[in-house]
């Protein structure tokens, strides 16, 4: 099978840092995708472009309630809707690793791609008017001056809770693909059958031991 | 949706332009040249119109020109193929009927064939996002064919009013029947449109199937293209004046405007009438983006 790379992202430890949001804007602002405009950064309303948000929703009633970061990205998806639309061929899903990017050279800014996003991950710069989304730092991961274990996108080495795991979802061997597979892995939305690529790791509930007398 | 201005007035002078030439064909031969001859500049004056309002659309227009190479895949591509096409038949037509060419009547079928695939292109940019629910329906299509047909037969009542003065009352019937089935078709799609099931639930985007989630961060303070793009702001009192508007404007009052034009032999009032429409479409067509409700906004709990 074709490789497809993804992030797994593993809600039961997500803490909601915004880590992976500030080292992927570091990184891609002044990389391949960049710059990602921002405008009035220290003013009452700052505008920017993002590649990854995270957000927290609370799920449940309380007292019996979870409180649920999370990130969202591009999802790479397999059958990418995003993709057929675009007029100019700007937008294309690589066919050797699956990464769904954009030629920045040929959009014209048109945001038909991000109508056909169901999930809302790309944005149009406003400054350079094209539109950006997740590269899955490919200016990264294929670095060969890069130590190998720095060869993974910003976001996922900046994580500090390992919350998020990168790898090709089709090699059963990955360590991406068998955290979807041993804990239930999910794709958002699948009603569209967009297959995303990345998935997403549910919450678990964690046994603990009762306090008991303590032994030292 | 925030609907841009660029796209109403590209689609609402397309529509119009599109209805306005296939009127006039089909009632070239009954009529002097001069009519068909100006018919069809009008036609072509109003695509241009509509494609230059398209460019400013655009965050990048100076490669607007890159923008008919996906046909296989993408309907935008088509229409920016099918759109010039049009013109430069239309406008073969004009140039065919002003110099008496035997071959203007197959010209003009062509230019014909040209305004029906415009129509398919230009609804199925809309009518293929099939998560967009309000537009992934065969009502779009037959709303921007039916109210491109309106609009482009009330304008030929003017303008044979002028130029062939015994197609005038046949043109003024046809715009009212073609006002009148428009106006039962958008109604229909309306009453489509307020049942809608969302197949996309918080549940779904999320993958939480807990009954009750709750949005707490946006993960931003300020705005983002997130809520800029896929929000109008406008509220539901609002939007229902809109609707009212549009309804009134591009489908009730054309009619009478219309049959009083013809019965006074005014001029000025046919002219209202073609006005009042074309302003009744703007609104319509704003309203058709702005309801088309997204759901990358399920995201944007807050903001909704």
């Amino acid at each position: 099978m074709k490789k497809q790379l993804a992030l797994v992202i593993d809600l039961n430890v997500c803490v909601g840092c915004h880590a992976c949001v500030t080292s992927c804007k570091e990184w891609n602002t002044s990389g391949l995708a960049g710059p990602l405009s921002d405008y009035l950064p220290y003013g009452k309303e700052p505008l920017g472009t993002f590649l990854n948000r995270v957000q927290t929703f609370e799920v449940g009633t309380f007292p019996e309630t979870q409180t649920v970061h999370f990130p969202k990205s591009c999802l790479h998806c397999e059958d990418p809707p995003c993709v057929p639309v675009c007029p100019t061929g700007a937008s294309y899903k690589r066919p050797e690793d699956g990464i769904v990017l954009v030629d920045y050279d040929k959009c014209i800014g048109c945001k038909y791609c991000a109508w056909a996003c169901p999930y809302g991950v790309r944005e149009l710069d406003a400054q350079q008017k094209v539109m950006k989304k997740c590269t899955l730092c490919v200016d990264r991961i294929y670095d060969a001056k890069l130590p190998e274990s720095e060869r993974k996108p910003a976001c996922v080495l900046a994580c500090p809770t390992n919350a998020r795991l990168f790898g090709d979802i089709h090699d059963p061997e990955s360590e991406a693909a068998r955290a979807i597979a041993e804990r239930d892995g999910y794709a958002l939305m699948p009603e569209w059958e967009t297959r995303p690529a990345n998935h997403y790791l549910p919450r678990r509930i964690t046994e603990c031991d009762p306090p008991g007398p303590s032994s030292s | 949706m925030r609907p841009a201005w660029s796209v109403v007035f590209l689609t609402t002078l397309i529509g119009a332009a599109q209805g306005l030439f296939l009127a006039v064909y089909a009632g070239a031969m009954h009529a002097d040249a001069r009519f068909a001859v100006a018919g069809a500049v009008v036609a072509v004056v109003l695509a241009a119109l509509g494609l230059i309002a398209s460019f400013f659309h655009l965050g990048r227009p100076e490669r607007a020109w890159r923008s008919a190479a996906m046909w296989r895949t993408s309907w935008l591509s088509r229409e920016v193929i099918a759109l010039p096409a049009f013109m430069a038949l239309a406008a073969a037509y004009a140039a065919a009927m002003y110099n008496g060419s035997g071959a203007a009547i197959a010209i003009g079928a062509v230019a014909c064939v040209a305004a029906a695939a415009l129509f398919v292109c230009t609804a199925n940019i809309y009518a293929c996002i099939r998560f967009l629910q309000e537009w992934a329906s065969g009502f779009t299509l037959a709303n921007f064919v039916l109210m491109g047909c309106a609009s482009g037969l009330t304008l030929a009542v003017p303008l044979a009013a002028l130029l062939a003065p015994q197609l005038a009352w046949p043109y003024a019937f046809a715009a009212v029947v073609a006002t009148i089935v428009a106006l039962a078709v958008r109604a229909a799609s309306l009453a489509r449109n307020a049942r809608i099931v969302r197949k996309s639930t918080i549940q779904s985007a999320i993958g939480i199937h807990h009954p009750v989630v709750e949005q707490r961060s946006q993960g931003f303070t300020a705005s983002a293209f997130n809520t800029r793009e896929f929000f109008h702001g406008v509220s539901t009192g609002g939007m229902r004046r809109v609707r009212v508007t549009f309804l009134l404007l591009a489908f009730v009052l054309p009619v009478p405007l219309v049959l009083a034009g013809m019965k006074a032999g005014s001029l000025a009032v046919l002219c209202i009438a073609v006005l009042v429409q074309y302003a009744g479409l703007v609104a319509e067509r704003w309203f058709f983006l702005a309801q088309a409700t997204h759901p990358q906004n399920l995201y944007y709990q807050r903001k909704a």
